[in-house]
């Protein structure tokens, strides 16, 4: 009984108390950097394409919603072909961006993407790509992977060493 | 004119009440928004009020749709039996002095024996919907009501041996110096226990126990007749306060040290206001007791309250003549 009425006491002091709603159209809610939404493609600080069409993030992906095709440009990187990602399937785990071997894809704080017509919801290429370089502003995969391409060659790199000659007995 | 005043009063209980009980579905929302610290409906129109609009638009052009399987001629009964029950009840509450349709001698009986019709309405509704849920929540509400109609009734006894009467006039009369809220706690507290579980409030809502019995006794109604039983639900709720500040609370009186010197209707009203709001907070506090708890707070613990009370109050009432 006095449990009872110890409980009524405190709800009624919630008369006083502010209102936890966020009342969402005209106000906000806050969302941290890292929030899971809305996912894009991004660039190097050069202004190229991150992506290098690896599938780790197609393969990744629990419901499958992400499809691409590897292509490679003249000078010998990869980029994707195509680049396709259904948002009527994904459900913003966030999988793709932690596979991401490049930091191409990321989620962002952005989760107003309703449409009226499903086929709408299948976001291509050029609505994914965006001219920015997302949460890591100084990334760039070329520079220090240890893949050839045409304006540089193995070893040359950032922090990597010379490649080993195993034909050589010298350290 | 003097003629004319009952019916008067009659039409305006009768579009008041809906009125009422319309803007209670909203009013009690946001109340308990306050209390959950929330906002509740708060869209249409100053404060949300459009909402009572948008609900009574929703219900009343919904398919009126009887299943096949129900008992047709019960199932559309029962919604009205608890409007017209609960309409009934509020021909004997007395808003103010001669604000009043009828001053009947029996009074507290009449509005006893309206409010015990209600149940039926719930009863019917439950067993003419030919629905495993509907049915469980019929045969609650029947169990609820043998066990709490008891001691409801003997909750007011010990007002009635005070003042004299059964006529609801008399009662509030007799409180003119001192409430009976001090001198019969212990009938308020059974009465209002016993009031909640016959408007089938939520602390005891069980023939409704949405968790465990989707909607209970109305799982099979929509509509036009789900807003009846709605309606009934709400109507209940005012007359149980009204009839709490008739009993209990001095009616249209003032408060003690403050005195009469406001209209009475203002003190009956504002009171009836605080005894609803305070329905509103137990819905927000207090979880839904399991039904064999119900019915053993019922009979182990308000029965003997009662009778204590009426022992108390009638060798209280013998000793102070005693003494005269």
């Amino acid at each position: 009984m006095l449990s009872e009425l110890r409980t009524l006491w405190e709800v009624l002091k919630h008369t006083f108390t502010k209102a936890e709603t966020v009342q969402y159209p005209e106000e906000m809610p806050y969302l941290a950097p890292r929030y899971r939404g809305r996912i894009v493609l991004t660039r190097d600080p050069d202004g190229e394409e991150r992506c290098v069409a690896c599938n780790l993030c197609a393969a990744v992906c629990p419901v499958d919603c992400i499809a691409l095709q590897k292509d490679t440009r003249e000078d010998g990187t990869w980029y994707p072909e195509f680049f396709r990602i259904n948002f009527s399937r994904c459900i913003m785990c966030g999988m793709c961006e932690e596979a991401c071997p490049t930091y191409a894809i990321q989620l962002t704080p952005d989760f107003e993407m309703c449409e009226y017509d499903r086929q709408n919801m299948v976001y291509e290429k050029e609505h994914l790509l965006i001219n920015g370089v997302g949460k890591y502003p100084d990334y760039n995969f070329y520079r220090v992977s240890g893949m050839k391409t045409a304006s540089k060659d193995k070893g040359e790199a950032l922090n990597e060493a010379r490649p080993i000659d195993t034909k050589s007995l010298l350290p | 004119m003097s003629e004319l005043m009952p019916v008067i009063l009659a039409l305006t209980i009768l579009i008041g009440g809906v009125a009422g009980a319309a803007v209670l579905t909203w009013f009690e929302r946001r109340l308990l928004g306050v209390w959950q610290d929330r906002y509740g409906p708060n869209r249409l129109g100053p404060f949300g009020i459009g909402q009572v609009a948008a609900d009574m638009i929703k219900l009343l052009f919904k398919d009126d749709w009887v299943p096949p399987f129900a008992d047709r001629l019960v199932f559309i009964f029962a919604p009205t039996a608890i409007v017209v029950a609960m309409m009934m009840g509020f021909a004997v509450v007395p808003f103010a002095p001669g604000m009043m349709i009828i001053d009947v001698n029996i009074g507290l009986l009449f509005f006893l024996g309206m409010t015990s019709l209600a149940v039926y309405s719930v009863l019917l509704g439950g067993l003419a919907s030919n629905n495993k849920y509907a049915l469980l929540g019929g045969l609650r509400s029947a169990a609820q009501m043998v066990s709490y109609e008891v001691f409801m009734g003997l909750s007011l006894i010990g007002v009635v041996m005070m003042s004299g009467s059964f006529s609801l006039v008399d009662i509030v009369e007799a409180q003119t110096d001192v409430w009976f809220c001090f001198s019969q706690i212990l009938g308020l507290f059974v009465f209002i226990i016993a009031g909640i579980a016959e408007s089938h409030r939520l602390p005891f809502d069980l023939p409704e126990a949405e968790h465990e019995l989707t909607a209970g006794f109305h799982t099979e109604y929509g509509g036009m007749k789900f807003a009846m039983f709605m309606l009934g639900e709400y109507l209940g709720l005012m007359l149980i306060s009204c009839m709490i500040v008739t009993l209990f609370f001095g009616g249209w009186h003032g408060p003690i040290l403050i005195g009469d010197w406001l209209p009475p209707f203002f003190w009956f009203s504002s009171k009836v206001f605080v005894v609803i709001c305070f329905f509103v907070l137990l819905r927000a506090a207090i979880p839904r007791p399991r039904y064999d708890q119900l019915m053993s707070l019922g009979w182990k613990v308000m029965l003997p309250i009662t009778l204590i009370n009426i022992l108390v109050t009638g060798a209280v009432l013998l000793w102070m003549e005693g003494m005269a």
